[in-house]
């Protein structure tokens, strides 16, 4: 093994990014072990606002779908590092003057807790219209059926609608959660640690941007590679029952 | 065969409990389109209505009142001697008295509404299951005997979407009869269908009307209702226009409209 480092001239690289000091490796691994609880809790959180968000949207009063017209215009119109910007810094400023009027002290907010509230409500904004023509995709008659049998909403969401929107829904999830393992990267401009962040500490420490920024690069793309595998497999599961368009075509 | 007792419903006086479903003066309109302008209809245990009508005289939209699918605009629903409590509105009150009532009535829909996600025994067990609690064993025991009787025993564990339209069908009427109805509410049943696929599903209907279910049935298929109804309800502009047993009306219609009707669907 050494051998062949050494003679591909990459004995320097091995070394950099083992995963003990004076290797860099091990802060890179926490920095993706970050970056994927960060993305992991925004996308769940954003899944539940997308959720709440689609059945105001297509089932609430008028105000509520104005006020979440509101929301989904202004999250996606506005650049999610500006987004991140303003929702990190006035979050915790207001959370600190609540805190202080209170009178609490100022308090201490973790960055992982900080990153997923900021991240999960862009995700929501999106999730809710991913969310919202899944829903209207499902054939109104199942729903129909469901009312007609006796079903109380809440199990006919549960039992119905759910199970039958899964596989409208999810090649626009896929994408969603993709975009938060990415958008992670945005969090290291209010100083968090993830994955970016520390490729950027250790590359700038010892000066081998390129052997810390590819091996960054191969870390995100095993993790979309891997994302990509279970999408296939939840996108197999929410599409049973239906015949696929290339046994259709035949 | 089913014979039909022309004299059932005829009969003036019944006693209250033999009543299945009882509507008076129901209305309804779609904004300023007033569908249903006052239909009373009783319908006694045992009953097979037949609603016929020409396309848009509010024979479906009828239908879907009873189960209040479509909120009615006024009158008055009496389900198995239980009356649906109504707002002046015409919505129900009670979520709940409207969602109980609903898994007493089995529908059967002119588009299946399968659930097409589940296989046809999942489909079939679902409301007993999750809305009546019946333990899950017991369902699917049931369930296996009605797929069986509607001749699907052998498509158990395949989904809806690899079927045809008859089948399809015959496992949506299993679905219904899952819930063991007090009335099965049929709504054109098979409108949908290719004409060689109507037989089966008109088979399994007749099935029922012989064993003396309470069926109210809306149909284009006019020679079936004569041969399975015991009740016709014609049904025009959203008024009943003519009812009455079935020689009655398919042999010696009255109105002009009804005789035009029955001359044009042949």
């Amino acid at each position: 093994m050494e051998l062949i480092l050494d003679t591909l001239g990459l004995a320097k690289s091995a070394e950099l990014l083992s995963l003990s000091p004076p290797g860099w490796g091990g802060n890179l691994l926490r920095g993706l072990a970050n970056s994927l609880q960060i993305a992991l809790g925004a996308f769940g959180f954003g899944l539940v606002i997308g959720l709440f968000g689609a059945s105001g949207k297509l089932h609430g009063g008028v105000v509520v779908r104005d006020l979440l017209a509101i929301y989904t215009t202004v999250i996606r119109a506005v650049p999610e590092l500006v987004l991140i910007l303003i929702l990190y810094y006035v979050g915790t400023d207001l959370i600190n003057q609540a805190a202080s009027a209170l009178g609490y002290g100022r308090v201490e907010i973790s960055g992982v807790v900080a990153g997923i509230w900021v991240l999960g409500i862009v995700q929501g904004a999106y999730a809710t219209e991913v969310l919202r023509g899944a829903i209207q995709a499902i054939p109104q008659g199942q729903i129909e059926a469901a009312r007609a049998f006796g079903m109380p909403p809440l199990m006919l969401m549960r039992r119905v609608t759910i199970p039958a929107m899964m596989s409208y829904a999810t090649p626009g999830l896929a994408n969603l959660w993709l975009i938060a393992t990415k958008d992670t990267a945005l969090l290291a401009i209010v100083g968090f640690s993830e994955l970016t962040l520390e490729t950027r500490q250790a590359a700038s420490s010892t000066r081998a941007y390129f052997t810390f920024f590819l091996a960054a690069g191969a870390l995100y793309m095993i993790v979309t590679l891997f994302s990509g595998a279970i999408f296939a497999r939840i996108e197999k599961w929410a599409r049973r029952g239906q015949p696929s368009l290339r046994e259709a075509g035949k | 065969m089913a014979t039909p007792d022309v004299t059932a419903s005829e009969t003036p006086v019944q006693a209250e409990e033999t009543e299945a479903i009882r509507v008076t003066d129901l209305h309804k309109s779609f904004g300023t389109l007033e569908v249903l302008k006052g239909v009373s209809l009783t319908a006694h245990k045992g009953d097979v209505v037949a609603i016929i009508g020409g396309s848009g005289s509010g024979k479906s939209t009828f239908l879907r009142c009873i189960n209040f699918l479509e909120t009615p605009s006024s009158g008055q629903i009496v389900i198995n001697g239980e009356e649906v409590l109504m707002r002046p509105d015409g919505s129900p009150v009670k979520r709940r008295q409207i969602e109980r009532i609903r898994t007493r009535l089995g529908m059967v829909f002119q588009a299946f509404n399968l659930w097409t996600h589940r296989t046809l025994l999942e489909n079939v067990i679902e409301v007993p299951v999750h809305v009546l609690k019946v333990p899950r064993d017991k369902a699917i025991e049931r369930a296996k005997e009605l797929l069986e009787r509607v001749g699907l025993g052998d498509k158990a564990d395949t989904f809806p979407s690899y079927l045809s339209g008859g089948q399809q069908q015959r496992a949506a009427i299993a679905r219904a009869l899952a819930v063991d109805p007090s009335v099965m509410l049929f709504d054109e049943p098979t409108s949908a269908l290719d004409p060689e696929l109507v037989g089966e599903v008109l088979t399994v209907i007749r099935d029922l009307a012989a064993e003396g279910r309470t069926m109210l049935l809306v149909t284009h298929e006019m020679k079936f209702a004569r041969e399975v109804a015991t009740h016709v309800v014609y049904l025009f502009e959203g008024r009943i226009e003519e009812q009455g047993p079935p020689a009655e009306v398919f042999g010696n219609p009255k109105s002009a409209r009804l005789q035009q009707f029955l001359k044009t669907v042949g």
